[in-house]
Parts: structure tokens; sequence; C-alpha cells
């Protein structure tokens, strides 16, 4: 379950607990019909594994991961539509269970950030030019003498 | 004893530390410069002891000596030697030990290389160094010591976590560390020139070679930590937008940014003040980065509260570091004047685009990782933020930078022309459009955005390709008067034409993602599996004993249309001591595609599962990643980063016109 996690830092694997590295839906779960399959394994895709760190159901061998597929292929083949099925799973876990979360209220910081962010950027960089063209920028200052003599110094460096 | 030797060395390298941040600033402000001298020797000593430190710890764990609780707890006798030295830094303590050991390595860096600093300078990078090594020695010896004794010894140690027992071990973190704190240098350098009250060229110049450095390093870490990821899982993934990827991502994106101001800081004269900032917030991330990990607020603001002494002190340390530094850049920044004038379309013009998109992604993966964290601590809904949210956001970033680096330089500076530049990249346009007509035309119905993430690609690699031959007028200028453009092209050009190509080359590997297949089936020895036109045999299974492990391997025979292609033996191992599996992958690689095998146990005796995965261009993803890094260091060996050549080179010149008459 640390899968990544232990990768990137190692201490991860230390602070969860150890666990092997995640091994996916299981030829025994899958339907026979590949058209619902096909189905599930998106779903599955976008459905997080409670237990552990942003790791799909699909790719986790977490017990709670298993029974999750397990309850996904029941719900299609009871003939519940893709969206059917994911409320039905929110219904009993709550939004934690979605790796993409729903644009709502305590979620419109988080989706609507990054383009705030950038428009927030953009702005500031035209205002800067603008500024910048009319106050105009002064000539750099002359050297001071102790740089004069530095420079000289470096331009003779290597002489030696 | 030999422990406590160590320990003995990180308590003299702390009072070090403390001296090298106070006497060398003192010095520097009434220019004394007996008290300015002090840091370099302080700096080079620091690495000597924590050298030494470093050394005891990995002696008691070569030796197993496990009346020290730091080897118990993480090593075991029966681990084989490379595990046993890189379980040094496969744990909490002793990875801070190798954060301190690489910060000293910088620290000596400036000390040993810093000879053409100003003196003042030189004296203040040195003392903020040692303000931070202050920081981290008191952490280590306050709350994560790995010197701690244990009575009485245990017989054994409890060994080390098996997905943590490969070489990936020994060599992602310290390349990882080396781009982390390397980038404490370049905060070093902003803070100091903050202090100073002057940044101009040549700081820029000094400044640059560190952050280069560092952002190799961290590139190859971040590339090295995907790949292990990728062979060790057992289905193939290789970036999961997890907190801790994003740890170092985030300082990556910055830091990216910042090696692209710098140079409009050394070239033009501008962007100053943004340059400093973007030093600070590198390191910041890099802090933020560490106390994320560290603090095991990851898994939930309530393990916080598991270990409140490590957490509460790296929160202050991250406080004091970030809100000092960043109140002295309120308190000085204005004051720097900005200096050469630009319009918006020229090469500063495009950089100041990369900053933005740059800084926006890295503030986005900020978001994205923190925010179920905080929403978490402020009481609210417990949410998860997964890679959707993350393909959401961060692709339609990164697809106008990848867009806009072809033509960025070809615009020339201060003011540019976008009609020509664009012009001279017709052919790259055209190249592209050709291999997004082919793509669609052979993954007809496939996915669009992988379709038009070749097309960048190609694009990206067909205008740096043009910028070059722009730049060596090839076919516009006899071809010996190319030639002998191309050889006098500084490193830092080639390193920068490098460094994109890579880009391009990685873009592709991670678009190409989209096409890979996959069979996962239960399978008996004699089956046959086909797989994207392979035909996948699996001829046997047989155990194997290793040194503490046991171990499944599988023998599959790959041909293709007959013949055959490979010989691939996933294998299935099993730690007693532990009590776990890992998956040790097959990877059959053309460097075009991967041919990727795992195999686990199946439902039934006899039975097992196999995972075959064909990915098409995945290896280009690291070698990309390889190539930006070879692209950094060509540009890190540029003559024009040590001070004097030129004079060198201009008295050599003569001496060479004559010789060719």
């Amino acid at each position: 379950m640390t899968r990544a996690l232990s990768f990137f830092i190692l201490i991860a694997a230390l602070t969860f607990g150890a666990m092997g590295p995640g091994f996916a839906v299981e030829p025994n779960e899958r339907l026979a019909d590949p058209a619902l399959e096909a189905r599930a394994r998106g779903i599955s895709d976008h459905l997080r594994c409670l237990v552990c760190q942003n790791e799909t159901i699909d790719d986790s061998h977490a017990d709670l991961a298993h029974d999750l597929r397990v309850l996904v292929r029941e719900r299609l083949t009871a003939g519940d539509s893709d969206s059917q099925t994911i409320a039905f799973i929110t219904a009993r876990y709550g939004d934690f269970v979605l790796l993409k979360p729903p644009v709502k209220g305590a979620t419109l910081v988080l989706w609507y950030g990054p383009l705030a962010i950038l428009l927030i950027g953009a702005v500031g960089t035209v205002v800067w030019f603008r500024r910048r063209k009319m106050t105009g920028v002064e000539e750099p200052a002359p050297l001071t003498d102790v740089e004069r003599s530095r420079l000289k110094q470096m331009m003779t460096e290597g002489e030696s | 004893m030999i422990a406590e030797i160590g320990h003995y060395a990180l308590v003299l390298a702390l009072f070090l530390a403390i001296l090298q941040s106070t006497l060398p600033l003192i010095g520097a402000a009434r220019r004394n410069y007996g008290w300015m001298a002090v840091g370099q020797s302080t700096a080079l000593v620091q690495f000597a002891l924590v050298a030494l430190a470093f050394a005891a710890l990995m002696n008691s764990y070569i030796t197993s000596d496990f009346s020290v609780l730091n080897v118990a707890e993480n090593s075991h006798s029966a681990k084989p030697l490379l595990y046993k030295i890189s379980g040094v830094w496969g744990n909490h303590e002793g990875s801070m030990l190798l954060w301190v050991l690489i910060l000293s390595l910088f620290g000596a860096a400036v000390a040993w290389f810093g000879g053409n600093l100003p003196a003042e300078l030189r004296a203040r990078v040195l003392a903020v160094q040692g303000m931070i090594g202050t920081g981290f020695y008191l952490f280590i010896l306050l709350t994560s010591n790995p010197f701690t004794r244990l009575v009485p010894a245990p017989m054994d140690g409890r060994g080390l976590n098996p997905i943590l027992q490969d070489p990936g071990l020994a060599i992602h973190p310290p390349f990882l560390y080396l781009g982390y704190v390397g980038f404490s240098v370049a905060f070093s350098f902003a803070v100091a020139a903050l202090i100073e009250g002057k940044v101009d060229a040549a700081w820029a110049r000094w400044v640059r070679p560190w952050t280069l450095a560092a952002w190799c390093a961290l590139t190859i870490g971040i590339a090295l930590g995907s790949w292990w990821a990728y062979y060790t899982l057992g289905w193939g993934g290789w970036w999961f937008w997890d907190p801790v990827e994003n740890a170092s991502f985030m300082p990556w994106l910055v830091g990216t940014a910042l090696i692209h101001s710098a140079i409009v800081v050394e070239k033009r004269d501008a962007l100053k003040s943004w340059t400093i900032l973007l030093a600070i917030v590198t390191f910041s991330l890099s802090l933020v980065g560490t106390f994320l990990v560290r603090s095991g607020v990851l898994t939930s603001v309530h393990a916080f509260a598991v270990d409140p002494a490590r957490g509460t002190f790296i929160l202050l340390l991250l406080l004091i570091v970030i809100g000092g530094s960043l109140t002295l850049y309120a308190i000085r920044a204005p004051a720097l004047k900005g200096g050469g004038l630009f319009q918006p379309i020229s090469r500063e013009g495009a950089l100041v685009l990369n900053n933005l998109l740059l800084s926006t992604a890295a503030a986005t993966v900020f978001l994205g990782t923190l925010y179920p964290l905080f929403l978490d601590a402020i009481g609210g809904a417990k949410v998860s933020v997964g890679y959707p949210f993350f393909n959401a956001t961060f692709v339609p970033l990164m697809i106008p930078l990848v867009a806009a680096v072809a033509a960025g330089p070809m615009l020339a500076w201060k003011r540019g022309d976008l009609l020509a530049a664009l012009q001279r990249l017709k052919f790259a346009f055209l190249a592209a459009f050709v291999v997004v007509l082919i793509t669609f035309y052979i993954q007809w119905g496939g996915p669009v955005l992988a379709v038009l993430g070749v097309g960048l690609a190609m694009w990206l690699f067909m205008g740096v390709l043009a910028e070059y031959s722009d730049r060596i007028k090839l076919f516009r200028a006899p071809f010996g008067d190319s030639w002998r453009r191309a050889i006098h092209l500084p490193r830092s050009t080639y390193g920068m034409s490098i460094a994109h190509l890579g880009l391009a080359v990685s873009v592709a590997g991670i678009a190409a993602a989209a096409w890979q297949s996959e069979r996962i089936e239960t399978v008996r020895p004699g089956d046959n599996i086909e797989l994207a036109g392979f035909s996948i045999h699996f001829d046997g299974i047989e155990q194997l004993q290793g040194s503490n492990y046991t171990s499944a391997r599988g023998t599959f025979t790959v041909t293709k249309d007959g013949s055959a292609i490979a010989v691939m033996r996933p294998e299935r191992r099993f730690f007693p001591l532990q009590n776990m599996p890992t998956s040790n992958t097959a990877i059959h690689t053309t460097l075009l595609s991967d041919l990727y095998l795992a195999l686990n146990d199946g439902d039934a005796p006899g039975n097992w599962t196999l995972r075959a995965y064909y990915k098409p261009l995945v290896p280009w993803i690291w070698i990309g990643a390889g190539i930006m890094a070879l692209g950094g260091l060509l540009s890190l060996s540029d003559r024009r980063w040590r001070v004097g050549v030129a004079a060198r080179r201009a008295r050599r010149a003569p001496a060479e016109a004559v010789a060719k008459a």
C-alpha cells in the first residue's frame, strides 16, 4: 500500500508500515462481459483505496480494494449505470473515496485556485511591464573603486 | 565507542555551525577580514566532522552493531552488504544524517571553490549555510539521534523493509538530497544578497552553477525514483502524484524557473528581485518537502501528534527559515533596482512566460498536495486529491510551456520578432503536423490528447534543431563556416539545446503511455499469452533460495512471428523476516518500447497470476530526463563560469592566429 511512497523517500515505509507492491485487479474478479468489465476498470481507476496513499482500487492489493472492486462489479452486473455505481459507493464511503474530488463549496479553492493563480500572475506581469515602461529605469551605478580594482585583479588572474 | 565518536563529532559540528552563522556575518558588517575568513575553515572542518559521524554510523551498520538502536531497528546480519550500506539512509535518523552530510558538503564546496567571490559575499553566504546547518544539527541531536544506544543489545536486527532492498535505495536518495540540499546554496546566496542589498550580473553568474548542479542532481534523483517505482511495483506505473513525489517535484519546478530567470539577471540585469524570491521559494519548498515526509502529516494531520517533538521542531524550523527570509525579502527587495528594459516579445519576455507557467504549475501541485491536509486541519470534509485532479490542472499548464520552449530561444534579447521566429519554425510545425496525422492514422479512435502530446514533442524536438542550425547558419553559409560556428558555440548553449531535446523526448514518452496494452491472466506452466503481437510462453517455475529471501522464478519465452525475442524471468520473492512478498519484474526493453512481466501468486496451487504489459516509448521518459540532466552538466562545464578565463583566451588568440598563418 505504500507503493510510490516508499520509493520517493523510504520513510514512508517506516511511517505507514510495510506492505507489498500493489497487485491490482485479479483475474478471478473479472466479469465475463468485456464491455461491462471495461466500465468496471474505468470506474475503479477513479476510486481511492481508502486505506492507501493516493492509490486507485484498481492498482491496490489491499483487501478493502478487492472488496470495492467486487462491489463495483456487482452494481454494474445488477444493471446500475456508471454514475449510479459511483453514487452508491460515495454514499457509503463519502467523497474521500473519489480521487477526483467533486466541485463544491469545500473544493472551490482547490479547483479554481490554479486558474486564479495563473490569472493573478498574468495580470501582475502585465502591470509590471506597464509600470516599468512608464517609470523607465536608471542606468546602472558606475563601478566603485573597490570593484574597479577587483575587476582589474580578475582580468589579470591566471597570468601567474 | 565508535557510535559515541560519531555523536560527539555531530555535537562539535553544531558548535562550529553556530560559530559560522555569527562571526563571518559580524565580520562582513564591520569589514573585519579575519572574522570573515572564519567561515571557510569552519565549513571545511564541519564537513570533515559530519563525514566522520556518517562513517561512524555506516560502520555500525556494516559491522551489524545492534547495540545501536537505529541499526537494530533497521538492519539485519543476513542482509547483503549493499543494503547494509544503503540501509544507513533507509530510515528517518540516517536519512537526516545524509541530509546534513550533503549540506556540509555544499558548505565546504562554497568555502573551497568560492575563491573568486568578494570576501563579504562569501562570508555572508557561509553564515547563512551555517544557520541552516545549526537548525538541522539541533533537529538531529534533539529529536532524531541515530547514535542512541540500546541496552541490552538484541541478538539480531529487525531488518530493512524488503521494498527498499533494491539498488535503487543506494542511488536514488543521495541524488534527491543532492538536489534538495543543493538549492540551499542558491538560498544562501539570495539571503546574502539581500543583506548586502546588491544583486548584479556577477551575483547571477556565481549563483547559477550551484543552482544548475542542484537541479541536475534533483532531475536525476526524481527520474531514478520514478524508474524504481516503475520496475518494482508490478504494474508499470511510474508517477502517481503522490504527496511524497510532489514534495520532490515542487522544488524541481521552481528550481527550473530559477535557472531560467537567473539567465536574465546575468545577461540583462533584470528580474533581480524575482530571481531572489525564486531562490528563497525553491529551498523553502525543499524544506517543506522534508517536513511533509518527515513529520508524518501526510498520512493524516493526526499522525503529527504521534511524535509531536519532531513535527513541531520541523514546523518551527520551517517558520524561522521561510518566515525570516521572506521578511528580509519584503524589507530589502524594493531597494533592488531593475536593470535592462525589454519588450514583452523578447527572449526575456519568453523567460518570464516560462517562469509564470512553471510557478503556477508548482503552486498547483502545492495546492493539490496540501489541500486535503488543510481541509482536514480546519475540520472540513475529508477529500482525496488524486491523479485526475493533476491531469486536469497541471497538464494544461505544461502544454503552452512546452510549445513556447521551441520559440523562446529564437527570440532576440530586448525586442524580438515573434512572426520571424515562427517562420523559422515552419519545418518544425510541418514535422509535428505530419507526426500527428500519421499517429492519428495508426491509432484511430485512440486518446486524442496523447496524439497531440506526441505532436508537441515533435514540434519541440524539431524546433530545437531549427534553432541550432540557425545559430550555426547551417545551409546558409559554407559548410566549413557552419562547422567553425558549431565548434565555437559555448557549452552552455549546447547545454540548453540538449536539455530542451531531453524535454521533447520525455514528453513523447509520457504521451505515448496512453497506448499501452495489458493482459492480466491466470496462467499455468505451458500456457501461452498473446499481447501486442508478442507470444509469451510460460515454460515453468523454479524455487530459489536468496540470502534473506526465498524466490519463485518463472521462465517465459517471448516470440514474435515465430522468431525468439527474449527469455524473461519475473520473480516472486518472499522475505520471511518481515513476512512480506515482493515482486521482481522482468522487463525486455528495445529502448523504443518495454515488454513488462510481473508474476504473482494465483488463486490455487499451481496457478500464477501473470501481468503482462506492452508499453511503447515508456523508456523515453527516463532517457529524456537523463538527457536533460546531461544538458545541465554540459552547461555547468562551460568555461565562462570560471572567472579569469577570458583573459587567458584573449592572450592565446594571437598565438593561434600566428600558428594558423
